[in-house]
């Protein structure tokens, strides 16, 4: 007998070749779209060994998007927050400044990516659904970029809310296609958009803007968002000389948190928090899947979901456009279940009050999706010793969000 | 295996034409008025039902069916007033086969033990999960397979030869050929395609072939009916349940007879 020898157990090395993380993920798709996924998954394969589509990747995120973007030292912030916790607590807080990036946020660095893989794959055309309209911006900005006819999905409410966005989108070239059906929101804006692709599968590549839908979206969306931890593990190690205590994202379908959180994931003495939308509270209405929603099939994948009794889908509330979603990506909904990050849902109350609080100490105006992590980080780094460390993930800027901040707070513009 | 559907299908065979497939939403516009719709369906000389189980995100489904799910789910209709419509059915028509169609998510939010045997309790003979591929049978086919209902594959424009194999491992019932590629109700496939898709079909299974997507009237249905073993009609019936509500039973039992009198009068070009 040979000793069992015991492999190295990774978190990183999901998902299976079947695009399962755990009991999550797969590929929940219409037969007519599953040849193309598969032709996803072979051209992503072959992409991700080719130096050339690395370094193509890497080059456009360094003179194009402005990256790699800093890891700036929240020191208004961890103090004002000392000021508060008991003697000798209060963590040191840093924000990885995702929100510097061309078109203010996390999401270009996956419509580059992806992008050069619809490039690769002969397609001219691409679609996307959006929320807020950060994601149909940045897939709006990539299509100019390439030179791709782009059709954006847009729920005809969140058209009303994010006008500016909408704009934007049409200045840079792209169709924006309000949808009507269902609650007209971002779920809605998703089916319709996969009803479009069904429909046009031949010509056309849907860059899906989180890390969720069939596999393998899950896998390579997070794969080109890792760009966040990898730069914040480096930033930190220069820093500090020392990895971070504990990582703080804000989670819609959390790709932003996925992306800081995956280079992690195997240094257990790195804790990871994950932070839901709990709109007007989990009694409530709200969007925190994990806190309020069962494992149940959407979208392409299986994975948390807000729905009752006989699989509907309810409606998700957050006042953050871009949490506003009744699922959460597969490889969260895992790493919930195996404990090893924890999710905390955050109210559309607190988000509002550390919008207000990070612009004051820090002159930086949050999206209402990142204030949603700085209020996480609010109360927990009073409760840690001060020589901890927390990175938050500032995943976005908050132009886009002050109508809707005026409104709720009763200023009028 | 002897069963209704292939009982069905021989006997549609046997008379040398093809089978009648009508889609209706259960609980359209109610749970109340779709018995009535269901009893129009074979008094107008359907043979086979496929009876939708509504979903709030039916993201296959053109815009009639999609507002035929709204209908239902804002009526009320649960899943456990699906499989009663479903065995009320059955006690009513014992002989017509009954399929239930539609998305994974409502059909495993219990398990699929769990609804595979209300399937079996309510006489249900098959099963379509539009958003369950080969890839993902586990989640769904050996329940149903253990009690006996039969889980259909679909077979679309984009399968090709080589992924044709995965799609008929596990068929069984009969194979559903998506005309389009594209939701449902929608853009009308051009017969030549067709032809050549279940040339290659035929080729690969001997289990009866199903035409839909597209099928709008009595003449395209004839069409496709000299060349498939079954023709589904769906958003053309659920158009008339969405303009005549409570009172669709007589208008869909009409058009029904429509297609029906068109595909007995059709000729199957290919013998038994």
């Amino acid at each position: 007998m040979t000793d069992t020898v015991t492999l190295p157990n990774s978190l990183r090395s999901q998902p299976d070749d079947n695009g399962h993380f755990g009991a999550f993920g797969g590929r929940y798709v219409a037969e007519t779209l599953m040849p193309l996924i598969l032709e996803l998954e072979k051209v992503y394969k072959e992409a991700k060994a080719d130096p050339a589509f690395d370094a193509e990747f890497a080059e456009l995120l360094r003179t194009y998007v402005g990256r790699p973007n800093p890891l700036y030292y929240a020191e208004r912030l961890t103090q004002a927050l000392r000021a508060k916790a008991p003697a000798g607590k209060g963590a040191k807080i840093y924000l990885k400044r995702e929100e510097l990036n061309h078109t203010g946020a996390h999401k270009i660095n996956n419509c580059i990516g992806q992008a050069l893989l619809a490039r690769r794959m002969g397609k001219k055309k691409v679609i996307a659904e959006t929320g807020a309209g950060q994601h149909g911006v940045a897939t709006a900005t990539v299509a100019a970029l390439f030179g791709m006819e782009c059709k954006i999905f847009m729920g005809a409410k969140d058209v009303e809310r994010q006008k500016p966005n909408v704009f934007r989108m049409k200045l840079l070239g792209a169709e924006v296609i309000p949808v009507h059906s269902g609650s007209s929101t971002l779920k809605d804006s998703m089916n319709d958009a996969l009803r479009y692709w069904v429909s046009n599968v031949h010509d056309t590549f849907y860059i899906i803007g989180t890390a969720a839908g069939p596999h393998p979206y899950p896998e390579l969306v997070r794969d080109f968002q890792s760009i966040i931890g990898k730069e914040a593990r480096a930033q930190m190690l220069e820093a500090e000389g020392r990895l971070p205590d504990m990582l703080i994202a804000p989670v819609g379908g959390g790709s932003n948190a996925i992306g800081l959180f995956h280079p992690f994931l195997d240094d257990p003495e790195v804790a990871m928090i994950g932070v839901e939308a709990a709109g007007e509270g989990l009694d409530k209405k709200h969007a925190a899947s994990l806190a309020g929603g069962v494992s149940g099939i959407l979208h392409g994948n299986r994975t948390y979901l807000l729905q009752d009794e006989d699989g509907q889908i309810t409606e998700a509330h957050s006042i953050s456009a871009g949490l506003d979603y009744p699922g959460i990506g597969p490889e969260h909904s895992w790493l919930h279940e195996i404990g090893r990050v924890k999710y905390m849902p955050i109210k559309d109350d607190e988000a509002l009050e550390s919008f207000q609080t990070l612009s004051r100490l820090e002159g930086i105006i949050p999206a209402l999706e990142s204030a949603h992590a700085v209020a996480a980080a609010e109360q927990v780094a009073p409760t840690l010793d001060a020589d901890k460390i927390i990175i938050v993930n500032l995943s976005g800027r908050g132009d886009k969000d002050i109508f809707t901040v005026a409104d709720a707070l009763g200023v009028e513009m | 295996m002897t069963d209704r559907l292939s009982t069905r299908f021989a006997a549609c065979k046997a008379q040398g034409r093809a089978a009648l497939i009508t889609f209706v939403t259960a609980g359209d516009p109610d749970v109340a008025a779709t018995p009535a719709i269901l009893d129009a369906l074979v008094a107008g000389g359907a043979d086979i039902i496929e009876l939708g189980m509504p979903f709030t995100d039916p993201m296959a489904d053109g815009p009639a069916i999609e507002l035929a799910n709204l209908r239902s789910l804002g009526s009320g209709t649960k899943t456990k007033d699906v499989f009663a419509l479903a065995a009320d059915f059955r006690t009513r028509h014992p002989e017509t086969p009954l399929i239930l169609m539609g998305y994974a998510n409502p059909m495993l939010v219990r398990g699929s033990a769990w609804f595979a045997d209300q399937c079996q309790a309510a006489g249900v003979d098959g099963v379509i999960c539009v958003d369950i591929p080969p890839e993902e049978d586990a989640e769904l086919g050996p329940a149903l397979r253990a009690v006996g209902v039969h889980l259909v594959r679909l077979a679309t424009p984009t399968t090709d030869a080589a992924r044709l194999p995965t799609v008929l491992n596990g068929a069984s019932g009969f194979l559903y050929h998506v005309a389009v590629a594209g939701i449902t109700g929608k853009q009308q496939a051009a017969q030549a395609n067709i032809e050549m898709a279940l040339a290659k079909l035929k080729a690969a299974t001997d289990l009866p072939i199903a035409v839909g997507f597209g099928v709008r009237t009595p003449e395209q249905a004839a069409a496709i009916g000299r060349i498939a073993d079954g023709v589904v009609v769906g958003s053309a019936i659920v158009d008339i349940i969405g303009s005549h509500g409570d009172a669709a039973a007589p208008f869909v039992q009409e058009f029904v007879a429509s297609l029906s009198a068109a595909l007995a009068t059709s000729i199957r070009e290919t013998a038994a």
